[in-house]
């Protein structure tokens, strides 16, 4: 509950120091410090000191996964404040409103983990979803940003739209809008098309094929400090949502669901990763890559047991850490395309240094967090003892992607580029960066240093 | 009234909505049929909601049953004002930079 009211409290704060405040780098050193605060008090929540003492009923319930999906997700959120701060004061007029609309999206976040009622689960994934309609656009002179902006919201609403039918449908059969009470043994055809129409509407927010068309348009309109936000915190809470809803209630219904959830893995990962492969420009790569991830992370509402969650937290964290940081580079260049980086490696060596360090993360290379995360998936699907062939899809599309990521660890190191455009950067940056990929590093080698949490 | 007729006019106004959302260029219709879309779940949900109180109060007779959809309705009739302040000023902000509506002209980010 501190999340979600404090998040609230918080966002408008920012609005009115927008108006009381006038020097704007004033903005996220407020921002930055209301965050630290957010990510104290959820950590608190765990520890069962909650300063708001509301009985949310059958509404919401607070436990330690969804608590810490929540700090993964503050922390990842601090992290990107930190790094692109400066990137988000560049976005517009508005720049206190722009942190102002992120802490909204963080209240969301925190419903859309720990919902127990569809009504927050909608709630939550509204929230969610409305400051970044307004975050896509808020360039308002750059046709891009506008068409980006346009296009995400009539996708949006229109699978609020379906997301609703379906939940009416579970209402309409079962009476009651509690996600527990729908498991039941035998589902009439009423609940699974509205259980159908939810698994769409929710793909259609995590970008899961069939159900990804709008993702590279979008993420590459949006301006870029933007675009890292979305990939990344947003994402990673829509799976969280998508979870939730799964390990109470597909679990009862077997057979047909398995298929179809394979169905969409193998869609997704062939679409993002084939597609990924084609990219000229790396802001468009890393649009597909999050789509490629999105099918990774579907492995755990695949397998939904224990692994599986664990899996998902670590690929949380690995996923939104590296493309945090690689976005934060990327903002700083004027050309993104492969060539954009060539030659990184000898103007700024540290810099090269740590983008290779995220992109293996990415790849899955070991001493990587990305490797232990892949590896939860996979073994969270060995677990359950069916469809082992998707084991083999997912490693064979792991190392699809290796090769995209490669591309641009070859461009910075083994082309001669022309003297490269780029931003200057502060030794703040450089150092900040350099945690980052400490943090994955380290997560690579001990990841119960972060999965531990769950069970003490 | 049968609720099989409530049933089918919101399913008839869903589908309408959503072959409107995926036929129509102009944005402010589009927008309207996402609207309709939204208002047939509502019809829904009402509908459903007097289904199952009236079907409770002959078996254990809690007046209360079924409040809940109707609870529901006015959740997704404030988020849907919050979607239209938002959406609006998104097709104001396109009109004024390309002087249209229409979603064909959303093509520059294709490649």
């Amino acid at each position: 509950m501190n999340t979600i009211i404090l998040s609230a409290i918080f966002g408008v704060v920012m609005m009115f120091t927008g108006i009381f405040v006038e020097n704007k780098s004033a903005y996220r050193h407020i921002a930055a410090i209301a965050l630290l605060l957010l990510l104290g008090f959820n950590i608190a929540e765990s520890g069962h000191y909650n300063i708001f003492k509301i009985d949310t009923g059958y509404f919401l319930h607070f436990e330690k996964f969804g608590l810490l999906f929540n700090s993964v997700c503050i922390f990842s959120t601090l992290i990107y404040v930190l790094l692109s701060g400066r990137d988000i004061e560049k976005v517009g007029k508005n720049v206190a409103e722009s942190f102002a609309l992120i802490f909204f999206v963080l209240c969301g976040v925190g419903i859309s983990t720990s919902y127990t009622n569809l009504l927050m689960l909608f709630l939550g994934i509204e929230i969610i979803s409305i400051p970044l309609y307004i975050l896509t656009g808020s360039e308002k002179r750059n046709l891009k940003g506008n068409e980006a902006s346009l296009k995400y919201f009539l996708m949006g609403s229109f699978s609020t739209g379906i997301m609703l039918m379906g939940i009416a449908m579970l209402y309409g059969s079962g009476g009651s809008f509690l996600v527990e009470k729908l498991s039941v043994a035998r589902l009439s055809y009423l609940e699974a098309l509205g259980m159908l129409l939810i698994f769409f509407a929710l793909s259609f927010k995590v970008s899961v094929a069939p159900f990804h068309f709008w993702t590279p348009d979008v993420y590459d309109g949006a301006p870029t400090v933007f675009t890292s936000f979305m990939a990344t915190v947003v994402k990673v809470a829509g799976f969280a949502a998508f979870i939730r809803l799964f390990e109470s209630r597909y679990g009862s219904m077997g057979g047909q669901t398995e298929h179809l959830i394979a169905l969409a893995i193998i869609l997704t990962l062939a679409f993002g990763n084939l597609t990924a492969v084609f990219q000229q420009s790396v802001k468009r790569m890393l649009a597909y890559s999050s789509i490629a991830q999105a099918g990774f992370m579907m492995f755990a509402l695949f397998a939904v047991n224990d692994t599986a969650k664990e899996g998902l937290l670590l690929y949380a964290a690995a996923y939104s850490l590296a493309t945090i940081g690689i976005f934060a580079v990327l903002a700083k260049m004027d050309d993104m395309t492969f060539e954009g980086f060539n030659g990184l490696a000898k103007s700024q060596p540290l810099i090269a240094a740590l983008v290779a360090i995220f992109l293996l993360s990415l790849a899955g290379i070991p001493l990587t967090a990305g490797f232990f995360a892949k590896y939860y998936m996979l073994s969270a699907i060995v677990k359950t003892g069916s469809y082992l062939g998707l084991v083999i899809i997912g490693v064979l599309f792991a190392a699809i992607s290796a090769y995209y990521y490669f591309k641009v660890i070859q461009a910075m190191y083994f082309k001669e580029g022309e003297e490269i455009a780029f931003a200057p950067v502060t030794l703040t940056f450089k150092y900040l960066l350099l945690g980052v990929a400490v943090v994955i590093v380290v997560l690579g080698i001990y990841p119960n240093a972060l999965l531990s949490l769950l069970y003490f | 009234m049968p609720i099989q007729y409530y049933i089918t006019l919101s399913i008839v106004l869903f589908c309408i909505g959503i072959v409107g959302v995926l036929t129509r260029r102009n944005a402010i219709i589009i927008f309207m049929c996402i609207e309709l879309m939204l208002n047939a779940v509502n019809l829904l949900l009402v509908a459903f909601s007097k289904m199952h109180n009236a079907g409770a109060v002959g078996s254990d007779a809690n007046p209360t049953a079924g409040v809940d959809g109707q609870l529901f309705v006015f959740f997704i009739m404030v988020v849907a004002a919050a979607e239209v302040s938002v959406g609006l000023s998104i097709i104001v902000m396109m009109y004024r930079n390309t002087h249209s509506v229409d979603v064909n002209f959303l093509n520059r980010l294709k490649n």
